[in-house]
């Protein structure tokens, strides 16, 4: 078991920064999930902790040692790549042992460590073959049993599910938060699909050019985002932003409002007297309600869109200044295109930004 | 159905295209290997008043016959082994039974070729045509010696190359740059580094060697020639295959690599896990490769030894040469070019067989 420290990292290529003063601390037995968008350097960042890519300043420490200058095999780390990276030429029992073979593990052993791992992972029945002969599912199952068979404290996962489908994709990820249950080893996982990071994760990390957005719990992400950033990537459908101006009533409350939107009495997020006079208020689609009474609801507005997706439904609401707002409501509610409608919202769901 | 146009559905059409190429593969490639096993059967001369005729295999009996012949020691009245003044054993000399002997009537016309002892008697490797068998073996001997060698460095230098480092592309085009100079170019220059008297490569060991090694004749020498020969070779050809295991290099995922690095394996298991199975489609077509082109091994000896010294770089397709243009007998040399044809199909046909994949 492990836990990893990533102190003031930063990696260049040439001139090009990629990874800026990245701090992030991972728990023994923790499942961290990097996410963000692509070229945001998660997958460097992931590729750094394994040992593939060199650290240009800062440190990292694995169980406190640092590892900086350690190559990938004395880092006792398991990595399981986007395009599994079996080999072609060997069979799926040669593949999950690869590593022991590497090591000179007695046979008997081998054997049996490869057997533990197939049964882990349910392919006992695929030993023999070759990977031309397996689904993709499959082929990422021998990846993940190469991993698991050395019995790792740290597993890294690079995009692991991206070349699945859909439906594979589902089985898969129950699977990897059985099998981290089950093993109980420190996970570092990397993926662009917020999905993902939000079901799998013990810890999110959100990144950014290089940047650590911020760190948290799934639900923490999810309700608190620290920024405007954070709060348009993580949840689908993305949240509503609405531009607002702040004025202050006392230390604690301000008030936010637009020709749109009824005044509204908010806790002051900036903290002290630094209160900025322009700021957006982000509000989830799931946060919004369907109100009759059209007066007295936050905002209003003509819907546009009608999305049934069966256990809910989307619809586009364009609010007076032409702005739309996109709120997810009960499939029971009858609305059609055309509709005039009021939405409202609990104050405290609402998250206030500066702009910026 | 009129969308496609009339001309990629008319089978006349293609035929004219293809028309061109197939007509000149037919007159240089398809005929004359024909043509070739047909003048092998008769006893054509290049140019002849006489009308040719079918001699059925005897060109190839001419060229491959072999015999053996033991000879007992000569022995005087008593039946004692008549020695020379040095004690060696004296012999009746192989002519007396090649030359006109009744009861040797298979051995007429043949020549002595290998000859060793057992016991008392002297064992005689005769064949119908000498120089001929020591082409086929030199030929056997350049093909065994040149695929390991120039196969294997090309590997090396393939590896060291396919490594990002400053300059690179210099070393990649210093090593690919003597395939692209002419044979012919190549072999006058080797003539003069190879030179007994003056030679770069002749100054160069005496120089290292602060004068022990003495000067030597690489191509005036039997003992060396078809070694200069191969070095020559080796070091004309290696940057082609290079090129070849280079492009088997690339197509290897580097993801592969990431992988055996994070198993934690080693330069040499890493090459031994990823690179060489990875390689294996390119491993046969270099094998093959360098064999066919070794079996047609010609230009360099016509223009560094003629063959010579002592026939020790005699190939078979300098022989072919030699015998069908340069002495007429166009016959025989067209027997020698069906012999190295069979030859070189079915040593390709057992690599072939030998490297082909097992897991398919």
């Amino acid at each position: 078991m492990a836990t990893i420290q990533l102190k003031n990292l930063c990696k260049s290529f040439g001139d090009v920064e990629v990874i800026r003063n990245v701090d992030i601390e991972i728990g023994d037995g923790e499942f961290v999930v990097f996410v963000g968008p692509s070229g945001c350097g998660k997958s460097t960042l992931l590729r750094m902790i394994a040992g593939l890519e060199d650290i240009t300043s800062g440190t990292m420490e694995i169980d406190g040692a640092v590892v900086n200058e350690l190559p990938p095999r004395q880092r006792g780390v398991a990595m399981v790549f986007q395009n599994y990276a079996i080999f072609p030429h060997m069979t799926v029992r040669e593949n999950i042992g690869f590593g022991l073979t590497i090591a000179g593990t007695p046979k008997k052993e081998k054997t049996r460590k490869v057997q533990e791992a197939a049964k882990i992972l349910q392919m006992e029945h695929l030993l023999e073959r070759r990977p031309s002969q397996l689904s993709g599912g499959q082929r990422q199952r021998v990846a993940i049993g190469r991993a698991i068979v050395r019995d790792p404290a740290v597993f890294l996962f690079d995009e692991p599910l991206s070349n699945l489908d859909a439906a594979l994709r589902l089985d898969m990820r129950m699977e990897l938060t059985k099998l981290h249950k089950q093993l109980g080893a420190t996970m570092v996982y990397v993926t662009h699909d917020q999905v993902e990071a939000m079901t799998l994760a013990d810890k999110v990390v959100v990144l950014r050019d290089g940047t650590v957005q911020q760190i948290g719990a799934p639900m923490e992400l999810f309700r608190k985002p620290a920024n405007l950033f954070v709060a348009g990537f993580i949840g689908s459908p993305p949240m509503n932003f609405l531009d607002v101006e702040i004025s202050p009533v006392d230390a604690h409350t301000v008030t936010v409002r637009n020709e749109m939107l009824l005044p509204l009495k908010l806790p002051n997020p900036f903290g002290g007297e630094h209160i900025a006079a322009h700021g957006k208020l982000g509000v989830r689609p799931q946060y919004l309600r369907l109100s009759k009474d059209i007066a007295g609801s936050f905002l209003s507005g003509e819907i546009t869109i009608v999305e049934r997706l069966g256990s809910e439904t989307l619809i586009d609401v364009t609010i007076a200044d032409g702005s739309n707002v996109i709120a997810v409501i009960d499939e029971s509610e009858q609305v059609a295109p055309g509709e005039t409608v009021g939405l409202s919202f609990e104050i405290d769901r609402a998250v206030l930004f500066p702009a910026e | 159905m009129r969308a496609r146009s009339r001309l990629t559905q008319s089978n006349l059409a293609g035929w004219s295209f293809a028309l061109p190429g197939l007509a000149l593969v037919a007159v240089f490639i398809i005929l004359p290997f024909f043509v070739g096993i047909g003048l092998s059967l008769t006893n054509q001369r290049l140019i002849s008043p006489n009308p040719a005729q079918f001699v059925g295999l005897e060109n190839y009996r001419n060229l491959m016959g072999l015999s053996v012949l033991t000879i007992e020691p000569e022995r005087d009245a008593a039946g004692a082994i008549v020695r020379d003044d040095a004690g060696a054993i004296e012999y009746p000399r192989v002519r007396t039974f090649t030359r006109n002997n009744p009861d040797y009537p298979h051995l007429q016309g043949m020549r002595e070729w290998i000859s060793w002892q057992s016991r008392e008697n002297r064992v005689v490797l005769l064949a119908s045509d000498v120089v001929f068998m020591k082409a086929l073996v030199n030929t056997i001997i350049f093909v065994a010696v040149i695929v390991p060698v120039q196969g294997g460095l090309a590997l090396v230098l393939a590896l060291l190359i396919n490594q990002r480092l400053p300059a690179i592309t210099l070393f990649r085009a210093i090593y690919f740059m003597p395939v692209v100079i002419s044979v012919v170019v190549v072999s006058i220059l080797w003539r003069l580094i190879y030179d007994g008297d003056n030679g770069l490569l002749n100054n160069l060991l005496g120089l290292i060697s602060f004068g022990l090694i003495p000067p030597i004749d690489w191509l005036g020498n039997p003992d060396t020639a078809l070694g200069a020969i191969i070095g020559v070779s080796v070091w004309h050809s290696v940057g082609f295959h290079m090129v070849i295991w280079l492009a088997g290099l690339q197509t290897i995922p580097p993801s592969l690599y990431e992988a055996a690095a994070i198993e934690g394996a080693s330069k040499w298991q890493t090459f031994r896990y990823v690179t060489w199975p990875g390689l294996r489609n390119t491993a046969v077509l270099v094998l093959i490769v360098i064999t066919m082109q070794a079996f047609e091994l010609f230009a360099k000896v016509d223009l560094m030894t003629k063959g010579g010294p002592l026939d020790s770089t005699q190939t078979i397709v300098f022989q072919a040469v030699e015998r069908g243009f340069r002495t007429q007998d166009i016959a025989t040399g067209s027997a020698i070019s069906v012999i190295g044809f069979v030859l070189v199909l079915s040593i390709s046909l057992t690599q072939r067989y030998l490297t082909r994949s097992r897991h398919e």
